[in-house]
């Protein structure tokens, strides 16, 4: 998508549908009032964040790492696990070694 | 030339099939953690902190698994992408701890490769075939969700999350079941011969996403479905044949076939739409900025190469030319890595005892391996891997054959006694007299006898009925118990009947 | 003899070595003002027998002569450090009662080095914030008032808010702090102490809550430049378990102070003058020209053309990172748990998100998820990192014609709570000149050098090239050296 023909249009506005939809994508459920005030917020800090598209890019690479590293890699040595307690330490519901949650049927 | 068409009321159709298997990689360690990945463990014990997803937990990637990688596209002559990066896959569920898979999508480890498959004319493939192998990238496996340990709760196990698999994604080449299944089952051996996966796929190491469309030959692909971690190379082919016959049902009957995901039951042979997970196709992938791109040196990739075993195609070809094997035995012995090692175990041991250059003994060692072992092992119900019998012991038997200690009929007591008790040939042979008789005399009076007590069947022989040789020898053998050696009997006999 | 809680860093671990206190007595006089403090609400959780522990170590091995370099030094602990545990929630009700199993690499090295731990300190909800009012904890009140005679509540800055709250009323003479994009510096301005944010990757962020992991980094906030110097040398350092950890030694920083400048120049980016910039915040951005020319440096002006893309691109890439870094927040292995009557799993990741996150944070991961989303990933998110490189790219080009720059650190001083609530981009903007130095991964800190007409204090921003932390702390340095800033918060609390 070019950004500049985007910005040239009246930017891309969220509705509440929208809202609503991305809300359920981040799983937040959001009341109708709580949607319908995060309408115009959204869209002002959108339409505020759309004045990148002034900006040339042409033949820039994405930035990927913020200060010139090598990813480094690990040995292929058992070093972890076996803390069973430490993992369920915090659970809401753990039931024989498990983590429990709602009944899922797929 | 024969090719899968399904009949339809309008006409034929073409099925289309692009697979997406995930392999998961052999390694001690998980991809991004230090806990274990052994099967079988009891729950969430192989987990650490990191694959638990708790607060301020960073992944560090394993480089064993980035070597299988490496080496798995370098088996299949794909190009090794010097820069790759780890991307995220976001949605929600509960076996995966972090909210987000950690993959790759733009940015993989392994670009464009291929694979072939041989003709096979029972299986209706008609001759040999290049399937594209888009990419392999490596991710993570997701934990564990168990419904059925209590009434209104589900259970998780995260002991295979943070497992790393490598995702191995088709080209949309393949065309039928049996092409599809002789692509699962070549991918198999390959990573079976470089050790990169073990390929069970019972234990869940390999499964396939299966995408299927159908079309009119010479049409635009069809919208495909991807029907989800299919585990067997036979469910492949029969989800496959359900889904392409049920995609050409609903479309002849005027309707549209839905890109999504589906699931295969095995108990019915049919595949059914998920749609619990319809909503959560946008990912939104975007670099982790927990990790750096990863960048291989030169070096690095010369070592996977150099690490790398014969891979089933060289071999195949090595045995027909070098060792003078039928095509069909060659493609026997080495379809898996097991196998041939074990072929060539027994290989390497026959030329040592006998003497021989390998070629000299291959034939013999290749029909041994591939009629009496694989019948007895059969019969056992046992696999090379648990075979009584070992290659050592296996040469000892073919040698004794070689230099005449024993005949070939002799020879299968004698594995029948390995069999049962594991005990030397050689010793068997020993203990239970049944060295082969070269003694002249002793053959020729048993010879004279044979002839006097037939004087009726000689005189037939005699009178041009010469297929009754064989009877001859038979008699004579049998009266010596086997152990006469064969060829001095046979000079014998026609010297006798003159 | 001086009150205890006056001393600096320095000061304690000097004058405990010479033994002119035990550990024990110092750790008494800082719990004394922790626990007298509640109204400025800086603490999350107390820690009193923490660092009474640490202290009577301190004392056995001062009596041994095994000193650490901080042995005797109480500090505070923002409470986004994982603490074994030790409650640590990064201010939401969504890790309320979350006792880690596991020590963060940062505040493990600092109880290695005999640090004793005050308190976990407050904060904007998972650091998201300028002004500490999101915290589900409450808002942190700044020590400061203004010379108005009104009582007006005061922001401390954010996220590092209880932080920076607390060292200026000498509930801790140091504490660590995170910076986002601005995190430590902004607060650290509003209240009248020290704090630096090194190079990207110099702090192990395992075991740090994470905002948004290519921009979160910790530092120390204190009350002055050596301090600080002290504190980072005990909180960097190189671990195999962060992936983005520099693999480098930890320089002697603090040996390495020195405030002459002779020879150096110090680059005054033009684009940094924005429009209605307040006239005391001009003013002090020249009297700071003005002394590093004194202490020996050449001021020079260059350009970061890119300058007013910076916080857009933040608000991208900060909440896209965020969106995701978040998610596993969901109810399932720790952390609050919403399950209505009846709700299926992802019912209850809905119901548990809705409930244990605050406004701000909601916010910010709608954001997020908006622009990652199918179809706008390209036009936001891939275009933020496209102008993310321009800016890292003006860095490096002004740092050819330069060794440092100087900056003011916030366009004003603290503002009231409640003030700047209603409108999320106002509070945004408080971050316009940390933030680009946030994008860049560079170091970059803020000391204090003056008050504003209300009696508030103001802080300079000294940023320096990647890995060149002492360049940012010797011109801090000589900043303080020539300030001369001894003003500090009326008790009121
Ligand atoms: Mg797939
Ligand atoms: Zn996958």
């Amino acid at each position: 998508m070019d950004w500049r023909a985007d910005a040239s249009a009246p930017s891309m506005s969220v509705d509440l549908t929208t809202v609503k939809k991305i809300a359920g994508l981040a799983r937040i459920a959001v009341g109708e009032a709580e949607a319908e005030a995060l309408v115009p917020e959204l869209n002002g800090i959108l339409h505020w964040v759309e004045q990148l598209g002034e900006v040339d890019v042409v033949g820039v690479e994405p930035m990927t790492a913020v200060i010139p590293n090598t990813l480094r890699l690990r040995d292929d040595v058992v070093t972890d696990g076996n803390v069973r307690d430490k993992v369920l330490a915090n659970a809401p519901q753990a039931e024989h070694g498990f983590f429990a949650v709602p009944k899922v049927i797929e | 030339m024969s090719s899968y068409r399904i009949q339809g009321a309008t006409g034929e159709w073409e099925v289309v099939i692009g697979l997406e298997v995930h392999a998961q990689v052999v390694s001690n360690a998980k991809l991004f953690s230090g806990a274990a990945t052994a099967f079988g463990a009891e729950p969430n014990t192989q987990v650490s902190l990191v694959d638990a997803a708790m607060p301020g937990m960073l992944p560090v990637p394993n480089r064993e698994c980035i070597r299988q990688a490496v080496r798995t596209g370098l088996a299949i002559n794909a190009q090794i992408n010097r820069w790759s990066r780890f991307d995220r896959k976001n949605y929600f569920y509960a076996d995966l701890p972090q909210g987000y898979q950690i993959s790759q999508l733009y940015h993989p480890l392994v670009g464009e490769g291929s694979l072939a498959i041989e003709a096979d004319e029972k299986a209706g493939i008609a001759q040999d075939k290049q399937i594209g192998i888009e990419r392999i990238h490596v991710e993570q496996d997701a934990g564990k969700l168990m419904h059925d340990q209590h009434p209104t709760r589900s259970y998780v196990d995260l002991n295979r999350s943070g497992v790393a698999l490598m995702e191995i994604v088709s080209r949309p080449d393949m065309r039928s079941p049996a092409e599809a299944g002789a692509y699962l089952r070549k991918l198999r051996a390959i990573l079976r011969y470089v050790g990169s996966c073990d390929g069970n796929m019972e234990e869940g190491s390999m499964r396939a996403d299966v995408n299927v469309s159908v079309r009119k030959p010479g049409d635009e692909f069809g919208t495909r479905t991807e029907t989800k971690n299919v585990n067997s190379v036979r469910f492949v082919m029969q989800a496959i044949e359900y889904e392409a016959q049920r995609q050409v049902d609903v479309l002849e009957s005027g309707g549209r076939i839905v890109q999504e995901t589906r699931l295969f039951n095995p108990d019915s042979g049919t595949t059914r739409s998920m749609r619990s997970k319809e909503d959560a196709h946008d990912y939104r992938y975007f670099p982790d900025p927990d990790l750096l791109p990863l960048e291989l040196d030169e070096a690095f990739i010369e070592d996977c190469r150099a690490s790398l075993p014969e891979l089933p195609d060289a071999k195949r070809r090595r045995y027909q030319e070098e060792l003078g094997l039928s095509a069909y035995n060659a493609e026997v012995l080495t379809a898996e890595a097991e196998t041939a090692r074990w072929f060539e175990a027994l290989l390497t041991e026959g030329a040592r005892i006998q003497k021989k250059g390998e070629a000299q003994v291959a034939k013999a060692s290749a029909n041994w391996l591939l009629s009496e072992l694989y019948g007895a092992l059969h019969r056992l119900g046992k696999t090379l891997e648990d075979s009584p019998v070992s290659p050592e012991r296996g040469a000892e038997l073919l040698a004794l054959v070689a230099d005449g200690t024993i005949s070939g009929s002799i020879a299968k007591q004698v594995f029948e006694i390995m069999l049962e008790t594991g005990d030397a040939p050689a010793s068997i042979v020993e203990a239970r007299g049944l060295k082969q008789t070269t003694d002249t005399g002793a053959i020729e009076a048993v010879v004279a006898k044979v002839l006097a007590d037939n004087a009726d069947k000689v005189e037939q022989y005699k009178g041009g009925k010469e297929a009754l040789f064989g009877f001859f020898v038979g008699q004579t053998m049998k009266a010596m118990q086997g152990k006469a050696n064969p060829q001095i009997v046979n000079e014998l006999l026609k010297k006798a009947l003159g | 003899m001086a009150v205890l809680t006056d001393l600096t860093v320095a000061q304690i671990r000097d004058g405990f070595r010479a033994g002119d206190f035990s550990a024990r007595e110092m750790a008494e006089a800082f719990n004394a003002n922790v626990a007298a403090a509640k109204a400025l609400n800086a603490f999350i959780v107390e820690t009193p027998e923490h660092a009474l522990a640490a202290a009577d170590q301190a004392d056995k091995d001062r009596a041994a002569g095994s000193l650490k370099p901080l042995s005797g030094v109480p500090i505070g602990m923002k409470d986004l450090f994982c603490t074994q545990g030790v409650q640590t929630t990064a201010a939401s009700h969504m890790l309320e009662g979350f006792k880690p199993t596991y020590e963060s690499f940062v505040s493990q090295k600092l109880w290695d080095a005999g640090a004793g731990m005050l308190g976990k300190l407050n904060l904007d909800q998972f650091a998201m914030g300028s002004s500490n009012e999101t915290s589900y904890f409450g808002n942190v009140i700044s020590p400061w008032r203004r010379n108005d005679g009104g009582n007006a509540a005061l922001a401390p800055g954010g996220s590092s808010g209880g932080s920076s709250a607390a060292i200026a009323a000498r509930l801790c003479p140091a504490a660590t702090g995170t910076d986002t994009g601005g995190s430590i510096r902004q607060p650290a301005a509003f209240t009248g102490i020290t704090g630096i944010k090194p190079t990207y990757g110099r702090c192990s962020r395992w075991g740090v809550v994470a905002f948004a992991s290519s921009l979160d980094q910790a530092g120390p906030m204190a009350r002055d430049v050596r301090d600080c110097a002290i504190m980072l040398e005990n909180m960097a350092g190189f671990d195999p378990r962060d992936a983005t950890s520099l693999d480098l030694p930890v320089p002697q920083w603090e040996a390495g102070l020195s405030g002459d400048l002779k020879g150096k120049k110090v680059g005054i980016p033009k684009e940094y003058r924005v429009d209605g910039m307040p006239a005391d915040i001009e003013a002090l951005w020249n009297r700071g020209m003005a002394w590093l020319k004194d202490a020996g440096a050449e001021i020079v002006e260059v350009s970061l053309p890119h300058t007013r893309y910076a916080l857009p691109t933040y608000y991208i890439i900060a909440p896209a990172e965020a969106s995701s870094n978040l998610a596993r927040y969901d109810g399932v292995r720790y952390g609050l748990r919403d399950l209505p009557d009846g709700a299926n799993l992802q019912d209850m990741y809905a119901a548990t998100r809705a409930a244990g996150f605050g406004p701000e944070v909601k916010r910010r991961i709608i954001i997020g998820t908006y622009v990652l989303s199918a179809g706008y990933y390209d036009a936001y998110f891939t275009q933020a990192c496209k102008v993310r490189a321009l800016i890292a790219r003006d860095f490096e080009e002004a740092f050819k014609r330069c060794d440092v720059l100087l900056t003011p650190t916030a366009p004003s001083a603290a503002f009231a709570l409640g003030e700047k609530q209603a409108d999320p981009l106002a509070m945004y903007l408080n971050d316009v000149f940390t933030v680009p130095a946030s994008l860049a991964g560079l170091p970059a800190m803020s000391v204090p050098a003056g008050l504003s007409g209300e009696g508030l204090p103001l802080g300079l921003q000294i940023i320096g090239p990647a890995l060149d932390e002492q360049a940012v702390l010797n011109a801090g340095l000589a900043i303080e050296e020539r300030a001369g800033f001894t003003a500090r918060a009326e008790k009121w609390w």
